[in-house]
């Protein structure tokens, strides 16, 4: 019921109408779906998650367990939203979770009936046999009770995003703690994040009664957050939680959007943020821990300071008549807030003895709540007092078992929380975060007055640490509230009392799992599902573990707590993986023929990062064998162009370049005569084979580098390491010019006269050799290289030229018969001449393996020589680089297929080696392959068995040497 | 013979605008990697100063006029908007880099932010301020982040990458550019 | 995680790639003992260490940086070698 007047938070006077199961109901704007709820008489929300019981609203903040709610439909549809998060917006959609059919009539409910057969491991224990039946009759049928709200199966769109912060201080928290302490660093000069989780600053100044600097807190909280956030150096981050801290002040955080702005095209639904932070302040302050007493999950029972703050904040009384249960002075500042905003009180039940009541309410000191009943919700309360147990009719029930600092982000790298024995509460070790300060309430201190104090000290120690002046600011005066605290875990007596509401974990369930013998926190938790799900156990762990240690017979801090991990609230993986998909999953790289292929129709295939044409399909040509054949046919009879811009270009010069290329490459590049490149093998210092390429002497001191496509980045990385570290008395320098020049091989018998209508004037240039060009006015290179076996050259221009260059070319060679080709035929010609890959070269063969042992120089020290001469990498028995083709019956062969000897059956100790790039070749009519073959150059002309087991098929094979079309060469270098 | 007509990295990408922030694509003129051999470092700083510039430290950008010396990485800076003075190769390794990159100009209130979705930099005033330069990570991308103004940058990409340079950065503006028209400001 | 880069200041760590055991590389081309040691002996100590890190989307520069692997401490870096320039 909402009350007239009360509600700091909240504007009577703007209605939004949302809807909750179907059924339209107002609330205000500043509401949250629950205060929206409570104010329209809502108390049942939720079934559990085992039991299926009725469950109202507890809180009223992130640590919910009860309240868990969808919103939206279809790819907009999230699950298990805790209703005392959701902000209030004209239209909301809210449905409840997990009943079947409605909220009110749930046929699961019988489970509360069954509940004496479904404690704790009964999972374990019952749908152990038949054996059979577990994957056929019992896994789907927990499949389908199991969890709480369900996904929409639509995928989401990517409606958040993900942004980097950086500031000298973060404070988390903007409480009355996390105020002074991002004022003082301010003043100080600092830059400062203040996060704070709610819409608003002022942590609990906005739900309590009471005064700051002589006017409300609220009110002073809001001023100096005004103050803060029209300073350049302070930034205010409402609505959003910090969720984990990481090494090097680095922290997770996520930003859920305001209603408004998320409706907004275009907006983020949320954020999640990286902030650095050379210094942060924690000051998350402390949560409120329930008791356990029978039947203590009945809607209508809250925690006290949650009912403080529905009357505060949002104006709305939970109940007509209440109760009021704790352990600390905080009951009774609870009933004085309720009898304020005129709800009656139907007794204060204080645990402690000794304590007085200074208000007019029936007071049972030394007492404890034994039960409630109701039927979907709370209509009475059992308290035992020294004189007897009596019922007190009452619709609200309001409990504080004391506070628990909330110390999770403190213990994110590992550190254990300490028990204090005067708080009966765990508090942070210092310096558990290195950086990090803990202050307010999430340090253990509980009043207004402590909490402004130990925020200011912790705001100009951080001014300090970081070097500035530390300014001259005091505290305001507030209110110094006592907390004397008893602690109370759980109420004796018959009964189900729960622990943790949101995974239904009863106190029996504890016991049972210490009676079982499993202990250990972490065993305990795992046992009993206590602390798991959305809330962490926010609300139950330090209860549980308090229970455990009883049933165990030890004390608290022996017992210890389990491991705090991030994050701390839920967070969307849709947040964290935000923009992650296509482009944004991983770059394109597009040469700069790209547009080009795609016009011709030509599919893309991913090779890194980059877009490869495959092949070009022409008129009537229905199957890519066609093109691929046509484009090899091309090249073999006329001329193809491809562009091959997509390999890596190093560009080395310096005094000691040919040095230096002497020690990266087996060969000696020092040898190398001007304007003549050499094809180059580089290893790895492990002696494995790491690039191939071709290396050209464009100068006495310059030299150009050609990478794999594959390995244009780790060849890079190498050069550097090569000349910064292992080699940094040469004084060479090594750049990579990959995206300077676009680069096409043109190839084929008619490769001549495509290039006579294009350069200025071709020269002369010998197989392998360089040159220096001219295309009208641009800058060219040439290269007489060739990758298919025919003549064959490669033209580079500066890249902003690509695009006409190949335009150009391939009309040419169209012209003659010829055109482009892609990669299926580029991989075709090579096969036909046994040139390698990285389908070969995969990392684990060595130069000798590929039959270049002879391109190792013995005459200088190179990486990778050293572990290369090792006798087990230069073995006849290794498998070696062989050619294979088929010869029975079977025709094809496939790669990945294992190579076995005639006779041998196909089982893993007779692997002899197996088979890397396979092909259909047109030249010659049948299909050849590469592979690997133990002994394989002395098995030239035997007969192996080439088996995929994977895709059933067995070839008979004859071993050839790899290479067929032209092998001695003399097409390319004619 | 043949004339090649020459394409910009971006073309047919931007200009891309989205609330008050602006993305277009600028032409340096000529770009060269310069990185001085052994002992050289003082003589490439002489005969850079000669032209009225000089060898940048870490992060800086001497311009002068058209012409500038952009830091590009270790013992490494790019001449840009001016052909090397001859000699230059003499003591520093020279490479024409100016078909490489793929160069943005990013401006408008909320440049900053834009660049917070892309990149880890500290992008602070207090740290990287106008002509402060820096090689980083900006989507997955390897770019030169450069403040040009307080809220103006310069942003060189691989230019094989523009496309997706391009779109990684409008998609940013647009979130941008939709949450700054917002009471809750766009930080 | 983040690593103070000599030249770039305290930079993210995906700016970085790791490489392992910051070791002097042995002299001479011939296979022996060091290049056993060298190659694949390491010793994993808990505390102190010296990494070879690559700021490959940063500076280009590789690093040894000092590390704590018990503490999670990330101690200082150096340039692995002389720039050319130097």
């Amino acid at each position: 019921m909402r009350i007239d007047g009360k509600g700091r938070g909240i504007d009577h006077s703007r209605v939004l109408r949302f809807s909750f199961d179907g059924q339209g109901y107002e609330g205000v704007a500043g509401d949250t779906l629950a205060s929206a709820l409570l104010a329209n008489g809502v108390r049942m929300v939720a079934r559990s998650f085992k039991y299926h019981r009725p469950r109202g609203i507890m809180t009223a903040g992130s640590e919910e367990p009860n309240a868990l709610v969808t919103l939206g439909r279809g790819a907009a549809q999230a699950p298990n939203q805790r209703a005392t998060v959701v902000e209030m917006h004209e239209g909301l959609e809210a449905r409840s979770q997990n009943r079947w059919p409605s909220l009110g009539f749930d046929v699961l409910a019988v489970n509360d009936l069954m509940a004496p057969f479904i404690g704790a491991g009964f999972y374990y224990k019952t749908f152990m046999w038949p054996r059979a039946f577990w994957e056929r009759v019992y896994e789907p049928a927990i499949r389908r009770a199991a969890g709480l709200g369900a996904l929409s199966g639509v995928a989401a769109e990517d409606g958040h995003e993900r942004a980097y912060a950086h500031c000298d201080l973060l404070v988390i928290g903007a409480g009355p703690a996390g105020l002074m302490a991002a004022w003082a660093a301010a003043e100080a000069g600092a830059d400062v994040i203040l996060a704070e989780e709610d819409l608003a600053p002022g942590g609990r100044l906005l739900a309590e009664a009471e005064e700051v600097d002589g006017i409300e807190g609220a009110d002073w909280a809001a001023g100096l957050a005004r103050d803060l956030a029209a300073r350049p150096n302070v930034r205010i981050m409402t609505r959003t939680s910090v969720t984990g801290a990481y090494d090097g002040g680095t922290y997770g955080a996520f930003e859920r959007s305001a209603p408004g702005m998320a409706a907004r095209h275009g907006a983020p639904k949320g954020c999640f943020w990286r902030i650095v932070a050379r210094r942060a302040v924690l000051a998350s302050g402390a949560l409120e821990r329930p008791v356990a007493f029978a039947a203590n999950d009945r809607p209508g029972v809250m925690m006290a300071g949650a009912v403080r703050a529905y009357l505060n904040r949002w104006g709305v009384a939970p109940g007509q008549s209440a109760v009021v249960f704790g352990n600390n002075d905080g009951a009774h500042r609870t009933v004085a807030d309720l009898q304020g905003a005129g709800v009656h009180v139907a007794a204060l039940v204080d645990a402690r003895t000794g304590v007085e009541c200074a208000l007019d309410v029936p007071f049972y000191a030394g007492a404890q709540v034994t039960g409630t009943s109701g039927r979907r919700g709370l209509e009475a309360v059992m308290v035992a007092t020294a004189k007897g147990e009596v019922r007190l009719a009452a619709d609200c029930l309001a409990v504080s078992g004391g506070w628990n600092p909330t110390v999770h982000l403190a213990c994110h790298m590992g550190a254990r929380p300490v028990w204090d024995e005067s708080l009966a509460a765990f508090l942070a070790p210092e310096g558990a975060v290195p950086g990090m300060e803990v202050a307010g309430a999430a340090a253990g201190r509980f009043s207004t007055r402590a909490c402004l104090a130990s925020g200011l000290e912790a705001g100009l120690r951080a001014a300090r640490d970081l070097g500035l002046p530390v300014p001259n600011i005091t505290a305001p005066p507030a209110q110094d509230g006592r907390y004397d605290i008893l602690p109370l875990w759980q109420v004796p007596g018959r009964g189900r009392a729960w622990l943790d509401f949101q995974n239904d974990v009863t106190v029996k369930d504890v016991v049972q799992a210490a009676k079982e013998n499993f202990r250990s926190v972490e065993h305990m938790k795992r046992y009993t599902t206590q602390g798991m799900a959305p809330d962490q156990g926010k609300n139950s762990n330090v209860a549980a573990l308090a229970v455990l240690a009883a049933a165990s017979g030890r004390t608290i801090p022996e017992t210890g707590t389990t491991t705090f991990r991030p994050p701390y609230v839920p967070v969307p993986v849709a947040a964290m993986g935000a923009g992650a998909r296509g482009k944004g999953f991983a770059p394109e790289r597009l040469t700069t023929s790209h547009g080009a292929s795609v016009v011709r129709g030509a599919p893309m295939i991913e090779a890194g990062l980059w877009y490869r044409p495959s092949y070009f399909p022409r008129a009537g040509e229905t199957h890519w064998r066609q093109s691929c054949d046509r484009e090899v046919a091309m090249v073999r009879q006329s001329v193809g162009v491809c562009d091959v811009s997509t390999l890596g270009k190093i560009d080395v010069q310096g005094p000691d370049a040919a040095r230096f290329l002497d020690f990266v490459y087996t060969n000696a590049m020092s040898k190398l005569a001007e304007g003549r490149v050499r094809y180059g093998l580089m290893l790895r210092e492990d002696g494995h084979v790491m690039d191939d390429g071709t290396c050209a002497r464009l100068g006495a001191a310059h030299y150009l580098v050609t990478t794999t496509t594959a390995a244009a980045g780790q060849v890079m990385r190498h050069l550097d390491f090569a000349a910064q570290v292992l080699r940094s008395d040469l004084d060479a320098r090594a750049i990579s010019v990959t995206e300077q020049w676009a680069q096409f091989a043109v190839a084929g018998p008619n490769a001549r006269d495509v290039l006579a209508g294009v350069l200025d004037e071709v020269p002369d240039l010998p197989f392998m050799g360089f040159g220096e060009v001219r295309i009208g006015a641009v800058a060219a290179r040439l290269f007489r290289i060739s990758f298919s076996g025919e003549l064959g050259y490669e033209i580079a221009v500066p890249a902003r030229f690509g695009a006409a260059l190949s335009d150009l070319l391939v009309a040419r060679a169209e012209a003659m018969g010829g055109g482009a080709y892609g990669m299926e035929a580029l991989n075709v010609l090579r096969i036909e001449k046994g040139f390698i890959t990285h389908a070969e070269i995969h990392g684990r063969v060595t130069a000798f393996d590929i039959g270049m042992q002879g391109v190792m120089s013995t005459k200088k020290d190179f990486v990778g020589r050293a572990a290369a001469s090792r006798p087990g990498l230069m073995e006849e028995g290794r498998e070696q680089l062989v050619g294979l083709k088929p010869v029975g019956e079977i025709k094809e062969i496939l790669a990945g297929a294992h190579l076995f000897d005639e006779g041998a059956e196909a089982v893993s100790a007779n692997d002899r080696g197996y088979v890397t790039s396979a092909c259909y070749s047109p030249t010659l009519g049948h299909v050849i392959a590469l592979g690997f073959l133990a002994r394989g150059r002395a098995r030239i002309g035997e007969r192996v068995r080439a088996v995929d087991h994977l895709r059933g098929s067995v070839t008979i094979c004859e071993v050839c040497a790899p290479g067929w079309v032209d092998p001695e060469g003399g097409r390319m270098r004619g | 013979m043949a004339d090649l007509v020459e394409k910009s990295p971006c073309a047919g990408l931007v200009p891309v605008a989205a609330g008050a922030l602006r993305l277009s694509e600028i032409a340096l003129g000529p770009i060269t990697s310069v990185a001085p051999y052994k002992g050289q470092a003082a003589a490439v700083a002489a005969m850079l100063g000669a032209q009225g510039l000089g060898w940048p430290a870490p992060g800086q950008v001497i311009a002068q006029g058209a012409a500038r010396v952009q830091w590009f990485g270790l013992d490494l800076a790019l001449l840009i908007g001016v052909a090397p003075g001859a000699g230059l190769a003499d003591h520093a390794a020279l490479a024409d880099q100016s078909d490489g990159w793929a160069v943005l100009r990013l401006e408008g209130a909320g440049a900053g932010d834009v660049l917070a979705r892309l990149t880890p930099l500290d992008l602070r005033e207090s740290i990287f301020g106008v002509g402060q330069t820096a090689r980083s990570d900006l989507g997955h991308m390897a770019a030169a982040i450069t403040r040009v103004e307080a809220e103006a940058y310069e942003i060189m990409g691989f230019r094989s990458m523009a496309g997706t340079l391009v779109h990684e950065m409008a998609a940013a503006m647009t979130r941008v550019a939709a949450r700054r028209t917002s009471p809750a400001k766009g930080r | 995680m983040r690593l103070p880069c000599p030249l770039c200041g305290a930079r993210d760590i995906r700016e970085f790639s790791h490489m392992g055991a910051a070791l002097a590389r042995p002299d001479g081309g011939d296979w022996g003992p060091d290049w056993n040691d060298y190659l694949h002996n390491r010793d994993n100590p808990a505390g102190q260490t010296e990494e070879l890190w690559y700021h490959g989307q940063g500076c280009g520069g590789w690093l040894v940086v000092t590390r704590d692997t018990v503490r999670h401490e990330v101690r200082g870096a150096r340039l692995a070698g002389e720039g050319a320039g130097a």
